[in-house]
Parts: structure tokens; sequence; C-alpha cells
């Protein structure tokens, strides 16, 4: 692999403390150091003049459809929409067809990736048995095949025995159990938020306690069991509330919020339009504010997308009866940029932290950082380019994002895997 | 109203008093002995419904064709839509025979919505899930009108499975707009106070003596528990609390009048003997429909 010489960027490196403009070296796929004068004789040359240099950023909550709905995304167009999105890598979600329950499943989807990805997947395994809920997975096989992690995304294991049971074993694999918290009996039958804006359009409520009681519950499993706990996009102002609690108190627990439930609230919802649409769902005001203060606050730990695409058929229907779930690689960056960097709520340090360390620290990825040694994977950011969201246009195999035609201030402008441009604006 | 009719919450009180002075207008013909008029001759509806329904579907089918139009019904049994085919093709496919609105009656809220933004054709809807039914409000308005001189200031109770029920949407966004005292009353889990936000002049009791003292109007709803899949009230004891009989209604003014869109459940939420009181005029109502579709049938035609 050549070398990449990054220059004359600002330099982010939040795990470093590195601030400054500064050279990036990349050398056969790793980093070989920040600074200036470095060895750089051979090397190709990325003039990053005016834009930030930062570590790759991680989406730790994709699906990626395959196997089982490669009419949706296939790992190949959904490591495409991550690389145009700034992503160098993804953690992709258990719901495929079959389930990735198993280690042949976890081994074949990274050994599908290393053919046809852009960026780099690593697979999260099931809790259950095909998710059911009931008989827990091979946790440990799937974990040397190279899960970074388990979950039951989207079939939350409502049985606390067998929840207990698989933080026991993850806690002993030290592997983070990551729970999409939702009591599926609060919630049956909803298909957005319960509140004002439900009750006029006449839609079934997925109520806020639906997700608080479960964030709950899994708090007080993870302290008896001592596991690490992760709570996938968290989305209610008591969720926010008990996972503060639960870190002050010591505990395992860390959190990702999803761009969309810090941007959008129930009241903007266009009526009926699947495209908002989507688990949880979009919350009201005052949760959208409170994801804005734990951000703020450092309650949590990282900002993932929860890409779900699905195909327009499938989601060109009444609203009722489309799938949840929505697209995210490509617009995580700019809504952060939009929403939390350029009102002042973070710095574009904590932002990168909230996309790098954060994940990285969750999922121990060894990534994350420039440090010398590590994977040279990189994303370059420029601040002040104008683009519009054409999703019609997007690498993904779907189109359903809420966010078509929005334009823009600020982007990932290169994604760099490996030492490799994977991507550029 | 643009195109067809969606929804009463869009629709300004000019519109909502247009269309009602026009029903007003019809209303006579149901009295005569040629009941057809030729103002619409060639014009051609669908109605298309997809949940059943009899008096809705029919009175759509009675007022096309006393407009001299023809009208043409398809419900879901049948019909492609059960051989898996989607909502939307199923409603392009029919545009493409060129009808010149649809009326549309589905189980899915904003289902009329969705085809809106992917469709040109007017859509009048007939009854979207648990969302409006904008035509039940425009004849319940006429009824009260028939009834009282104005609808402002009048104290109105809809009583009933409110958060389930399109009529009662569709009735409160009508009747805020003309100033209406609203008591919306029921089992807590069916009357939740986000109601209260929907539109101006909404209260909420859970205690049908406090909705009935001293109204103008009742409006009774169908309570369908056995269709919920979920318990929201213990089934038998709903008449003793939320059912309407000549006792209670002894609380509302003495000239109040009893209003119910149909079909009833006699014994549940109003008494036989209440149903068939001088008090009741769930028959207007019904004969009401026919005048307050043409209404809405010529708008949308124009």
């Amino acid at each position: 692999m050549p070398k990449l010489l990054i220059r004359n960027g600002r330099v982010i490196d939040p795990a470093n403390g590195i601030d400054r403009v500064a050279d990036v070296l990349l050398a056969s796929g790793i980093v070989r150091g920040v600074g200036e004068n470095l060895p750089s004789r051979g090397a190709e040359e990325f003039d990053a003049t005016g834009l930030i240099v930062a570590p790759g950023f991680i989406d730790m909550h994709v699906h990626l459809r395959e196997p089982g709905f490669e009419s949706s995304e296939t790992i190949e167009t959904g490591a495409r929409a991550a690389a145009v999105g700034g992503f160098t890598s993804i953690v992709c979600m258990p719901n495929t067809n079959p389930v990735n329950d198993n280690a042949h499943l976890t081994r074949y989807i990274i050994e599908r990736a290393k053919a046809v990805a852009k960026v780099n997947v690593f697979p999260i395994g099931a809790i259950t048995k095909g998710s059911g809920g009931e008989e827990l997975a091979s946790i440990g096989a799937m974990q040397a095949a190279g899960a970074v992690a388990i979950s039951d995304d989207g079939r939350p294991v409502m049985n606390s025995r067998v929840m207990r049971r698989a933080m026991e074993i993850a806690s002993s694999f030290d592997l983070p159990v990551i729970d999409h918290c939702e009591d599926i009996n609060l919630s049956a039958g909803g298909d957005m938020h319960e509140g004002k804006v439900s009750v006029r359009y006449g839609l079934r409520g997925i109520p806020s306690c639906s997700e608080d009681v479960m964030v709950a519950r899994d708090i007080l499993l993870a302290e008896v069991t001592g596991a690490r706990f992760h709570v996938a996009h968290l989305s209610t102002r008591n969720a926010v509330a008990m996972v503060a609690e639960a870190k002050r108190r010591g505990l395992k627990v860390t959190c990702e919020v999803s761009p969309h439930h810090f941007a959008i609230h129930d009241s903007q919802i266009i009526p009926y339009d699947s495209n908002f649409k989507m688990k949880p769902p979009i919350r009201c005001s005052h949760d959208v504010e409170a994801m804005i203060e734990g951000i703020k606050s450092g309650v949590v730990d990282a900002i993932a997308t929860d890409h779900a695409p699905h195909s327009v058929t499938d989601k060109i229907q009444e609203f009722e009866r489309c799938p949840f779930g929505i697209l995210g690689l490509e617009t995580a960056i700019s809504i952060s940029l939009e929403r939390l960097v350029q009102p002042g709520h973070i710095s574009i340090q904590r932002m990168i932290e909230l996309f790098t360390t954060g994940p990285a620290n969750i999922l121990k990825l060894n990534r994350g950082s420039l440090s010398p040694g590590l994977p040279a994977d990189v994303t370059i950011l420029d601040l002040n380019s104008k683009w519009t969201y054409d999703v019609n246009k997007s690498p993904s195999k779907s189109r359903n994002s809420p966010f078509d035609g929005y334009n823009f201030i600020g982007r990932a402008v290169a994604t760099i895997v490996s030492g490799e441009p994977m991507w550029q604006a | 109203m643009t195109k067809g009719l969606l929804d009463i919450e869009a629709l300004a009180r000019p519109e909502i008093e247009s269309l009602l002075e026009r029903a007003k207008y019809f209303q006579p013909l149901q009295q005569m002995r040629d009941k057809r008029l030729e103002l619409h001759v060639g014009r051609l509806v669908v109605n298309l419904f997809f949940e059943s329904s009899t008096r809705t579907r029919i009175s759509f089918e009675i007022a096309a064709r006393r407009l001299g139009a023809d009208a043409v019904s398809i419900s879901s049994q049948g019909s492609s839509v059960s051989k898996g085919e989607t909502l939307l093709d199923t409603v392009s496919t029919l545009s493409a025979m060129r009808p010149d609105a649809i009326v549309m009656r589905h189980a899915a809220s904003g289902a009329p919505h969705f085809l809106a933004r992917h469709l040109p054709i007017p859509i009048i809807n007939a009854g979207d899930g648990q969302h409006e039914h904008p035509t039940q409000a425009l004849l319940d308005a006429r009824t009260i009108l028939d009834n009282r001189p104005s609808l402002e200031g009048l104290r109105v109770a809809i009583i009933g499975d409110i958060l389930h029920s399109r009529v009662a949407r569709s009735n409160i966004h009508l009747l805020s707009k003309f100033g209406v005292d609203l008591v919306l009353c029921g089992p807590a889990p069916l009357v939740p106070q986000e109601l209260k936000h929907m539109a101006p002049g909404v209260t909420i009791t859970h205690d049908i003596r406090e909705a009935l003292r001293e109204t103008d109007i009742i409006m009774m709803l169908r309570v369908q528990l056995e269709r919920q899949n979920e318990t929201s009230f213990p089934a038998g004891e709903y008449s003793r609390f939320y059912g309407l009989r000549a006792d209670n209604l002894a609380l509302a003014k003495p000239d109040a009048i009893v209003m119910h869109p149909g079909p009833m459940n006699r014994g549940r939420e109003i008494s036989t003997e209440v149903a068939d009181s001088s008090r009741s005029v769930i028959l207007s109502q019904v004969e009401n429909g026919i005048a307050v579709r043409m209404a809405v049938l010529e708008k949308v035609l124009q």
C-alpha cells in the first residue's frame, strides 16, 4: 500500500489531545505520525488546507440487510453509503435473514465485507437464537469469529431472565450487550410517538414509557451482572436521566443517540409520510432538548445512525403498514454539525469524539484515534461546504430519508480507509 | 378545499359554512317525488371502500346520482387489494379510468392523505382509520343547525371511545372552529388528556354526569370494546358508567338533542328508550348525509 501524506489540515484527534494544523502520514495501512516534516518521501499528497483531519468516523449502529433483504441494501451498497457519509467503520446489526446468531454467519459477513466493502465492517451477534428472545445464541463463538457486541436489535429480549443470563455470559467474555429498549407490550400496535400529535393524526402511539421501563430494567440487570450495557438509539428524557444516574453510580452503562432524535420532533413530521417512521419514533420537543442536553453533558457516548434501509415498495404505503426505519449514513455528520456544533451546543472536538473514541471505546475497536500504529482510517471534513442531500443519488439501495432535499453546511469530503481514499467529494 | 376533501382540520370556517348552506339547499329535494338533479351529468364518482360500510357508501352513491353523476362502488372483497396489490397501485389503476373523484374509506389513518400526495385525482375521505370522517361532521353540523339557530356558544358533549373515533376528531375540529364549548367524556384509556390540545374549547371529563349537565347537544359514539385487541375498559361496566339513559339524559338541557353516527349498540352506549325518543335526531343525521354529500361532491366536481 502506498504512502499518503495529508498536508496542512487542522488535525483534531481527541484521544491524543491534538487540535492544530499539522500533516498526517499514513503508510502500509497504518498511521505513521502526526506533525511536521514527516518522512514522506514518495508519498502521495492530499492537500487538506482549510479542512479538518479527524480519525475515521465509526457508526456503531447500521443495518446492512445482507443476507436476506438484498433488495433493500447489501454489504457493498451500505458500505459505499458509509464512505460517502464519512464513515470508515460501520457496525452491523444481526437482524438479517437468517439472523446473525452463529459464528458461521458472523464469519460470512466479515469475509463478504472484506471482498466487497469500501469501509470496515464489524458485525454484532444476536443475543438469542433467531433473535427469538428465548434460547441464547452462541455468544462466545460469535465473539471468537469477530462479533464486537451482542444485540437483538429490533426484537428486544422481553424475558428478563433471558436478558440476565445473556448479560452474565457477555460479562464473562467482556462483550457489550446492546439493547433496543422497548417493552413491546406497551408499544404494541404503535406507529409514532404517543402524544398530542399521534392523537391528532389518529395514529396509535409508542409511549416514552415503553422505552423507559426497559432502560430501567436493563440498568438494574447490568448492576446485578456487572455487564457492559449499551442503550441503542436512546430517545427519551427519562432514559437519559437514568443513564446519567447509572454512570454516577459507576455502572458500565453507555448510550448512543441517533441524529433524527436530536434533529426533529413529532410536530415537524410530514403527516403520514413514512420517511418519518422509525423505532424509537421521532419524540416530542421535550425529548429532543433532553438529547441535546445529554450530548452536551457527556451522558451520551456516541452518535449512531440506525441506518435502516427499506425498499421504495415497502415504504410507499399507508403509514401504519410501512416498516420502521430510515437511512442515516450520508446525513449524520451534516445533521450533527447543523444541530449540535453550529448552534454552539458542543465543540467540533466533542462532535468528533462522539463519532470516534465514543463508539471505539464501547466496542473496544482499537480505532478512533490517529495514534501511530493504528489502522490508517481518516475522515476529512469541510465545515464550510454547502451541499444538498439528494437521496436519489445515494449509493444505498433504498430511498427512505426524511432529509431528502435538505441544504446543509459542512460535510465529510474524504473518507480514507487503511490509508486508501475510498471516497472524495 | 382545493381538490378533494381530506379532513375538516384543514378547512376554513367559510368553506364549511358554504358547504352547510349548499346542503340546506339540497335538503328539500329528499322530500320530492323526483329527487334527481341534472347538475353533473356525465361525471363519474368511484366509491372505493376498503373497509365495510353500508350507510356511508350508499349515502355517497345516492348523493352522486341525485346530482346526475354516475357512481360506481367497489369494496375490498373481491378487488385486487385482496390479491396483494398495493393501495397506490390500486388507486392509480382506477385513476387511469378517469373518474372525476374518488370517495375512499380505508382502515389506515392518513391513507387518503398518502394517496393525495402521489396522485392528482380529487379524493374525498369517507373515513380514514381513527383519523377523520369529514362528511360525518358536516352532516352532524347540518343536523344541529336544523335544531338550533347557530353553533356559536353551544355546549356539545361527545361521549364514548374518543381515542379511536374518526367521527369524534372531525367533529372536534369542526365544532371548535365555530366556538362550541366541547366536552369529551369516556373511560380514561379511551379519552387521553392529549385530546385537550386538539382544538380550542375542548375539555375532558371521565364522569358522564358532568358531561351531560346543561349540555345542548349529546353525541354518543359507537363503542367497540370487542374490536380492540386489548381491554380498555371492563366491557360489563361500560353501559353503567358511560351509557346514555333517560335518567342521566335528564341532566342535560330540556331541549337537548341526542345524536349517534351509527351503527348503534342498543343497551351499551345508548338505551333503546333514548335512541327512539323524540330527543333523538339519529335518523335526521342519516337523511342529512345525502344533502351534505351532494354539497361536497358538487364542490369537488366543479
